[in-house]
């Protein structure tokens, strides 16, 4: 690869794009920004508070069991997807009419509207004439996604691994296409094993796709709201609240602007912190 | 090993395939059938709940709201989206990579954190309710992960591409729309599909920054739920026309979504 010519002409290019995100995204930040700092007692009066949010926020009880049911969460589907999905996109055709039909099949829940998904899932649970409540109970299992947390909860992750797991499969998928015919050829001469195929040929290849499916997965499992709101709408009591479920009840649901925007900005910087990490590794890979 | 292998792969797809044939199944059986019990197939095949749907303004023209915003912002995203991811495969320039990387960090801001400001700001500027709304919005997601994509997309085409052309005494402009927007034609149905989809799937903002004009499908579905108790017959009719436009714009861009998902860069 050749380096890239400096022209600071290019500006000029990446400026609708500046100006749309900067309408887009600075304003809405700044009035977060603007909230978190105040107390407001309604008519647009405004008095400021300085780092008392936050303050309260980061010792509240309800906060910390909030964010430790999403780190929970994230790190449960985190576990469940990325190796299931490379699993499943090593076991896949390569060639072959199959492979478009296994594509479009596998990319069609990513393509279903979230509250459409949580419906689904609802429907599909129902103890008494969902399929696989009535299935769970059939087998002498009692289960109740509405009562009990840990039936919620394996409810909710059941879902997301039928939503998301298929981005992971098409990611490893295409990784695993981009390999040349040839490093299988050199590993059979070799007479290597299909383990260190994959460990010495497969893997090193998938490091790139993986970053993006942890990345990917991580931002979009930690900002879950639609499909669990719909699905069991927090509950049983606040088993299921995740942060967004959370936020969304303060900031809408209570209109405690100060509050929300403190906890707005606490949410943001995590997701950000986290993200940062991960795309730092990310560039260092695409530069070797 | 074949034989495993192909087990696993249809094992997996059968699992993706049984919600939806559960929400096919509710959705064609009227509502006493539902409530009687648990049957595997509709016992009394009705097409009512999609009649009803089809032929209630109510109902269909949520299909038209959600199309409509969805298509704004999918042209918005992508027109906007091409010259910067131009800009970043071919140059370096001042604060090139802190503006990559802020592009990005507003794919990681959770949609629940904006809805309140977008709410606020977008009645102002008297856009409320009003499918641009929605359709701006979601640029907030869409623009990073479009200019990502087509980033991935352009820098797989060699630079002498470019030079040969401007030798040629072509014009950045002409050079631009006549011979590089053509070579990268992949790319940019592959940003079109993602803005799609991440637009279609959306519901939280959609929902919050419109009120009747512009109210999409997916929200009528969730206000009707709640309203009428149990009409799980229309919920499940409704959910799976929301399944049609997705699996036709798959269709489309079958050929491309494997390295499409991988951003363009494998």
């Amino acid at each position: 690869m050749s380096t890239k010519t400096v022209n600071n002409k290019a500006w000029w290019l990446v400026l609708p794009v500046f100006a749309m995100v900067a309408f887009n995204a600075l304003i809405p930040l700044m009035t977060v920004v603007n909230y978190s700092v105040q107390e407001t007692f309604g008519d647009n009066i405004f008095t400021w508070v300085g780092v008392r949010w936050f303050q309260e926020i980061l010792h509240e009880e309800r906060f910390h069991s909030a964010l430790l049911r999403q780190i929970t969460f994230s790190a449960l589907v985190l576990a469940i997807e990325i190796p299931l999905g490379l699993g499943i996109a090593l076991t896949m055709p390569k060639k072959g009419p199959w492979v478009s039909v296994c594509l479009v099949l596998m990319s069609l829940p990513l393509l279903i509207p979230f509250n459409v998904v949580g419906s689904m899932w609802n429907i599909m649970a129902l103890p008494d004439i969902g399929l696989l409540g009535k299935a769970i109970n059939a087998l002498g299992i009692e289960y109740n996604y509405t009562r009990q947390p840990y039936a919620a909860w394996f409810t909710i992750v059941l879902m997301d691994v039928w939503h998301w797991t298929s981005l992971v499969v098409l990611l490893c998928y295409a990784g695993l296409v981009s390999i040349p015919d040839a490093y299988y050829q050199a590993a059979k001469v070799d007479g290597a094993k299909t383990w260190a195929v994959f460990r010495y040929i497969q893997l090193p290849k998938l490091k790139h796709v993986l970053t993006i499916a942890v990345l990917l997965r991580f931002m979009d499992s930690f900002m879950i709201y639609t499909e669990a709101t719909v699905l069991t709408g927090g509950g049983p009591g606040s088993t299921t609240t995740f942060l967004s479920i959370d936020l969304v009840k303060t900031a809408i649901g209570q209109f405690d602007f100060g509050h929300a925007g403190a906890f707005s900005i606490i949410y943001f910087l995590i997701i950000l912190t986290v993200s940062w990490l991960f795309y730092t590794l990310m560039m260092k890979n695409e530069e070797n | 090993m074949t034989y495993f292998k192909r087990f696993v792969t249809i094992l997996y797809i059968v699992f993706l395939m049984l919600p939806i044939y559960w929400l096919l199944n509710m959705s064609f059986k009227t509502t006493n059938e539902i409530l009687r019990g648990f049957s595997l197939w509709p016992h009394e095949f009705t097409t009512a709940s999609y009649e009803k749907i089809l032929t209630d303004p109510s109902w269909y023209l949520g299909y038209v709201h959600s199309l409509e915003y969805v298509l704004i912002n999918m042209i918005l995203s992508v027109a906007v989206a091409l010259p910067a991811a131009y800009a970043f495969s071919r140059y370096r320039f001042l604060g090139d990579k802190h503006l990559f990387f802020w592009l990005l960090s507003n794919r990681m801001a959770p949609p629940a954190v904006f809805v309140l400001p977008f709410y606020q700001l977008y009645s102002d500027v008297g856009l409320f309710d009003t499918p641009w709304a929605v359709a701006l919005s979601h640029t907030l997601f869409n623009v990073p992960l479009a200019v990502w994509i087509l980033e991935g997309f352009m820098s797989g085409v060699p630079r002498s591409l470019d030079e040969t052309a401007f030798v040629d005494g072509y014009s950045f402009p002409r050079f631009f729309v006549r011979i590089f927007i053509p070579t990268i034609a992949a790319g940019i149905g592959v940003a079109c599909f993602f803005c799609f989809m991440f637009s279609w799937v959306e519901l939280l903002l959609a929902k919050n920054l419109t009120r009747v004009a512009a109210k999409p499908i997916a929200a009528i579905m969730t206000k009707t739920a709640s309203a009428s108790g149990y009409e799980l017959g229309l919920l499940a009719a409704a959910g799976a026309l929301t399944i049609i436009p997705g699996a036709i714009v798959i269709y489309f861009v079958r050929n491309y979504i494997a390295k499409g998902f991988a951003l363009g860069r494998v």
